[in-house]
């Protein structure tokens, strides 16, 4: 049996950061799972890059100027019409600063 | 019941409304009749928009009345739009529990655009949750099943789409396709389904899963169709900033029939082990039957293919990760109450995204944190270009590739569903097209023994969509390969 390529303790870690509360029987099936796409993507190891440029974008070069002028209306209400909880034109969240 | 206009092309049915022969109300009663027929068996579609749908189409109706010839050819024609597409007014979950009730303020721009030109909305079909999937299994509103035969996937992400349009319950739809979700649902339900050239087309208001690699495109039953579709769909929008200034051609007229002295390449390393034999003999004929229209091939070498699959699930997760960032419970979606806004973001999250969902955002996550960035989201940027270069080599000495789209026909409900990797290996032959930025259509070429369509994949250079129009629309002509009823 190979090293596992993730821990239980870094998937918790890894959850944390995604702000995803897993149940202990979804963090060991995302470990495993994990796992095994980290031993297939090894693959990519058999690969020299060292003097290979990364491509992030492949669309046409440059990015598009426009002026900047607003040209959209004030929508509050159908901004917030989907608002899981508001409170006049604002979103409400339970309390941040204890 | 007895007209069946839902079974009609695009450019048949756009030429009837012209000539005032059918009217677009009829039209779209006809997609409604077959939707209530059809959809207990098949669930292509989340929501179907019934009332809204005979509104447009009334609209139609009376911009034909007046302005006959010049309206334009999508005018009156029913659309199945893919639940990823911002609607206004209409709800868009794409296919998950944390969307289940939005209600957009607004038009994606292909929306906008297909709206103006007097398009009719039928529905929003379903798909694998935030399109990541290759069955659509992966909804949260239950898997769409395979008209040819309701034992099989439809293919995903975009397979309510796919099924609706092979099923005859609209003209044509919108699908996108970040690795596949256009392509592989095209061919396991036998209809055509093109992924533009990246920035081709614009993606705001589309729902975003990966965006260095998603691109909207359209399904249909011929290739003039998706022609027809894609004129509307494509060109310049201020609102996203990758997409293409280019002059949009009049994609039709590019239909010549003509594919006399066409070079076309068959990259070896796709007719490899783990290919279904028929699937292999089926476009092995197809591509005997374009050297008797004239056109030539050669095999080529496209050598990194075998990577593709890694450096995908490297790029398009981490990616993911910050897009899914948004869905935190507090502006919109679900929200599960919580006694702080961190409990509040988690529980949300855990609740509403599927098992795939959160597989992928933790994969990508991972690739993009501290200690692993180099090692893993780098390395498949890498890998990436050593794939796009691939092609770029290839296209010095082809016009066009043909492949397979996928190595196996339809497969069976469930058969891949406990095994995340096996079913990531189902788009090993449409993946690369995504990293490469190229544009890819499938086209029904033949079907199995068990009566299943094959899907043949036609691959050219950036912007070159007017050549694999030609060539797919060629291949229709030539009556190798003449469509089936569904069995549904």
């Amino acid at each position: 049996m190979a090293e596992p390529k993730i821990t239980l303790e870094q998937v918790r870690h890894v959850a944390r950061l995604a702000r995803l509360r897993l149940s202990p029987d979804e963090e060991e099936r995302v470990r495993a799972d994990m796992d095994e796409m980290l031993a297939y993507v090894d693959k990519l190891n058999e690969l020299d890059t060292k003097t290979v440029a990364p491509t992030a974008q492949v669309g046409e070069a440059g990015t598009p100027m426009r002026d900047d002028e607003v040209t959209n209306q004030p929508a509050a209400d159908a901004m917030l019409a989907n608002a899981p909880s508001r409170e006049r034109n604002y979103f409400k969240v339970p309390k941040i600063i204890e | 019941m007895a007209s069946e206009l839902n079974k009609l092309t695009i450019a048949e049915a756009s030429a009837m409304l012209r000539k005032r022969e059918i009217s677009a109300l009829e039209l779209t009663r006809d997609c409604l009749e077959r939707i209530a027929a059809a959809e207990p068996k098949l669930n292509a579609f989340i929501t179907v928009s019934e009332k809204e749908a005979t509104e447009q189409a009334r609209q139609a109706d009376a911009r034909l009345a007046s302005g006959g010839d010049e309206a334009p050819l999508l005018c009156g024609i029913p659309l199945g739009i893919k639940d990823i597409y911002a609607t206004t007014g209409v709800r868009t979950t794409c296919a998950s529990r944390i969307l289940e009730n939005f209600v957009p303020p607004f038009d994606a721009t292909v929306i906008e655009r297909l709206r103006s030109d007097g398009a009719v909305f039928i529905g929003k079909t379903n798909m694998d949750e935030f399109a990541m999937g290759s069955s659509t299994e992966n909804s949260a509103f239950g898997p769409t099943l395979n008209p040819h035969d309701t034992g099989r996937v439809a293919g995903g992400s975009s397979g309510g789409s796919a099924a609706a349009v092979a099923a005859h319950e609209c003209l044509g739809a919108l699908g996108t396709d970040t690795g596949g979700s256009i392509r592989e649902p095209a061919s396991f339900c036998g209809v055509v389904g093109l992924k533009p050239t990246y920035s081709r087309v614009s993606r705001y208001g589309v729902i975003a899963y990966a965006s260095s690699l998603d691109q909207v495109g359209p399904f249909a039953k011929s290739v003039r169709d998706a022609a027809i579709i894609l004129r509307t769909l494509a060109g310049k929008d201020p609102r996203d900033s990758t997409c293409s200034a280019r002059a949009v051609p009049d994609y039709e007229r590019a239909l010549t029939g003509d594919v006399k002295g066409l070079r076309i390449g068959v990259p070896k390393e796709f007719f490899v082990e783990g290919m279904e034999p028929e699937v292999e003999k089926s476009v092995r004929a197809a591509l005997k039957t374009y050297e008797s229209l004239g056109a030539t091939t050669a095999e080529i070498s496209l050598p990194h293919t075998g990577y593709a699959i890694a450096a995908y699930y490297l790029v398009a997760t981490a990616e993911a990760s910050a897009n899914l960032a948004r869905y935190d419970g507090i502006r919109f979606g679900l929200r599960v109450d919580a006694e702080n806004n961190i409990s509040l973001n988690e529980i949300t999250r855990a609740q509403g995204f599927g098992a795939e969902v959160k597989r992928r955002i933790m994969l990508g996550t991972f690739a993009l944190s501290a200690g692993y960035y180099d090692a893993y989201y780098l390395k498949g940027q890498k890998v990436r270009t050593l794939i796009r270069n691939d092609f770029e080599r290839a296209f010095q000495k082809c016009d066009l590739i043909v492949t397979p789209v996928a190595p196996t026909t339809a497969f069976k409900l469930g058969e891949k569903m406990n095994d995340p990797l096996t079913m990531y290996l189902s788009d090993i032959f449409t993946i690369s097209v995504n990293l490469a930025g190229l544009p890819g259509m499938s086209i029904p070429c033949g079907y199995d023994s068990k009566h299943l369509p094959i899907g043949m994949q036609l691959i050219g250079p950036p912007f070159s969509e007017e050549t694999i129009l030609r060539a797919g629309d060629a291949f229709e002509r030539s009556g190798a390969s003449k469509p089936r009823a569904t069995a549904i």
